[in-house]
This record gives C-alpha cells, sequence and structure tokens, in this order.
C-alpha cells in the first residue's frame, strides 16, 4: 500500500489529469472516525469492461502508455481499504468522467498517514495543460478551498521555482490554520 | 502561521519578481522534470519535487522551469528526474532522492556537471518518440 493518504491521492488525481480531464476536484475531509477522499475528473471516462479490468493489477489502458503498463493505483487502494475497515466507491461513464470516493477507518492501526498535503497538491498542480484543479478541504469544523486558476492568476504561472514556493507557503498556510485537523 | 490570501499572494509574488529582474534578467532556457507516476510516488518523489524547488529558491535560480509528468517508463530507478540545459545532453537521472535532487541543482544547473552514478539509460520509447 502507499503510505500516505496524499500519495493514494497524487495516484488517482495524476490518473484524472493523464484521462484529459480540464477540471479535476479534490475532496478531503479528516475526522477523528475516518478519514474521506473524493477524486472526480470530466475526463474520458471509462467503460463497465474496463473499469473492471482497471482494478486488477497491471492493467493500463494501452493508449496511456504505449509500452509501460503498471496499473497498480487503483489495485493498492482497493488493497489499503480492504486493510482498514475502508470502502472504495467507482463511478464512470465514457465521454463524461469518472468519480473515485474512498474512506479509511481513521483509528485503525493500519491506517497510512495523511502525509504532506500542501506539497501534494503542489506537485499536481504542476503537470502540463490548462486543467483545473480544485481541492476543498474539510474537518469536522472548518474548511478551505483552492484552485489552480486561482493561483496561476495570482502568481502567472506554476513552473517557476520562486511562485512554487510561494504557492507551497500558500498551502502550508492553509492547511496550518485548519482546526481540528 | 499567518493565513495567507490570494491577495497576499500577489503582494509577494510582485516583491519577489522586483528582485529577480535586478539579479536575473535570463530567459527560462532550463527544465526539470519530476516523475509522478504509481513508481515515483511509492518512491518519494514527492520529496525530491519539494528538495529541488526549494534548492532552486535558497539559490535564487530563476532560469529553470520545473514540471512533474507521470511514469517515464524506468520503474526501477524512481524517482526520475529529467534535465534540459541548452548545450548539454538531455539526461534522466535515477534514484533521486532529496539530497540527490539538490546536487542536480547545484552540479548540473549550475556547475553544468553531469552527475555520473545516477545517469540513467535512454527513457521508454513513446517518450522518445
Amino acid at each position: 500500500m502507499h503510505a500516505s493518504v496524499c500519495d493514494t491521492l497524487s495516484d488517482l488525481a495524476q490518473n484524472s489529469i493523464e484521462a484529459g480531464a480540464s477540471r479535476v476536484e479534490l475532496d478531503v475531509y479528516t475526522g477523528p472516525d475516518r478519514i474521506e477522499v473524493r477524486v472526480a475528473d470530466n475526463g474520458k471516462g471509462m467503460d463497465v469492461d474496463t473499469l473492471a479490468k482497471a482494478v486488477e493489477p497491471f492493467y493500463s489502458e494501452a493508449g496511456k502508455h504505449d509500452r509501460r503498463r503498471v496499473g497498480l493505483g487503483l489495485p493498492l487502494l482497493y488493497q489499503t481499504a480492504e486493510a482498514v475497515n475502508g470502502t472504495v466507491e467507482i463511478q464512470s461513464e465514457p465521454g463524461k468522467g469518472t468519480t473515485v470516493r474512498f474512506t479509511f477507518d481513521a483509528k485503525h492501526v493500519d491506517t497510512p498517514p495523511l502525509g504532506d498535503l500542501a506539497v501534494t497538491i503542489l506537485g499536481l498542480m504542476t503537470f502540463r495543460g490548462s486543467y483545473d484543479l480544485i481541492l476543498t478541504r474539510k474537518t469536522p469544523s472548518d474548511s478551505y478551498t483552492i484552485s489552480r486558476k486561482g493561483l496561476v492568476e495570482a502568481l502567472g504561472n506554476l513552473e517557476e521555482a520562486v511562485n512554487l514556493i510561494l504557492a507551497k507557503d500558500y498551502l502550508q498556510s492553509q492547511e496550518a490554520c485548519l482546526t481540528d485537523a | 502561521m499567518a493565513k495567507l490570501t490570494l491577495s497576499d499572494l500577489r503582494k509577494l509574488r510582485d516583491e519577489k519578481q522586483k528582485a529577480m529582474e535586478k539579479r536575473d534578467p535570463s530567459n527560462k532556457d532550463a527544465q526539470i522534470i519530476v516523475g509522478m507516476g504509481t513508481c515515483g510516488i511509492a518512491a518519494g518523489a514527492k520529496e525530491t519535487f519539494n528538495a529541488i524547488i526549494e534548492e532552486l529558491d535558497a539559490k535564487g535560480i530563476t532560469h529553470v522551469l520545473v514540471r512533474q509528468t507521470g511514469c517515464m517508463g524506468l520503474c526501477h530507478s524512481e524517482p526520475t528526474v529529467e534535465v534540459v540545459v541548452p548545450n548539454m545532453p538531455v539526461v534522466i537521472y535515477g534514484n533521486v532522492d532529496a539530497a540527490t535532487g539538490k546536487k542536480i541543482v547545484n552540479d548540473h544547473i549550475v556547475n553544468k556537471k553531469l552527475i555520473d552514478k545516477h545517469i540513467c539509460d535512454k527513457p521508454a520509447m513513446d517518450i522518445v518518440r
């Protein structure tokens, strides 16, 4: 399994970006009893047969990488969910997009830590393309929302180190000021 | 840490921009690309990415663009980092932990020297094409 919830989040969101999504929504909730994540995109989506294969280890869509197929993102998620009394739900429709929701039992001894959300989100914002990526972060009593477009608008781009550091400071400040995190 | 707003961010960006213009007017002519497939994530590519941008910022290097990409087809050598610098060969480095990421900034970007023991073979054919 991945070492942190953020690693799983990176894996799923990267799938969305590579599926040609122009909009990727990430919802991350952490509470005393559960961790809940939703990754929704408007990318190419999958039909029922493809989705059934996608949850099997080492399946990767032929067009994604011509000669390289790893195909462990979703299987690792299922493995983790199974190990920590979690759930996984995937809805997908060709041409419309894919939504993955998963929950982990926050109190389970094997549940991975959340990880560095600021660096994770920053990384997910630095792929090529004009997609928007919107993070909605919630705890039982607080929340914040940030978007890639908002950061690009404020900074000019998310490719120069100086801008990336400023964006990281911004993301870290949102997370640091979140109550109940 | 005080909570920053987008307005704060714009002001900080303007201040940095003015300082950068005084220091380094050169174009953005180099690229560092960090592989972030499942394999890269599992091997710690995020820590590598973070170390690289921190080192670039600490050294005041402004001519380098930093991006992420998916799997480069070298899963056995993750984290992998591709470096593109004018008048130097395009190189993919493997097993790039945070310390090696900083070394890439200092040796390859600043001193124009390759880090021999981390150089990988060419990437997967669909990337070459």
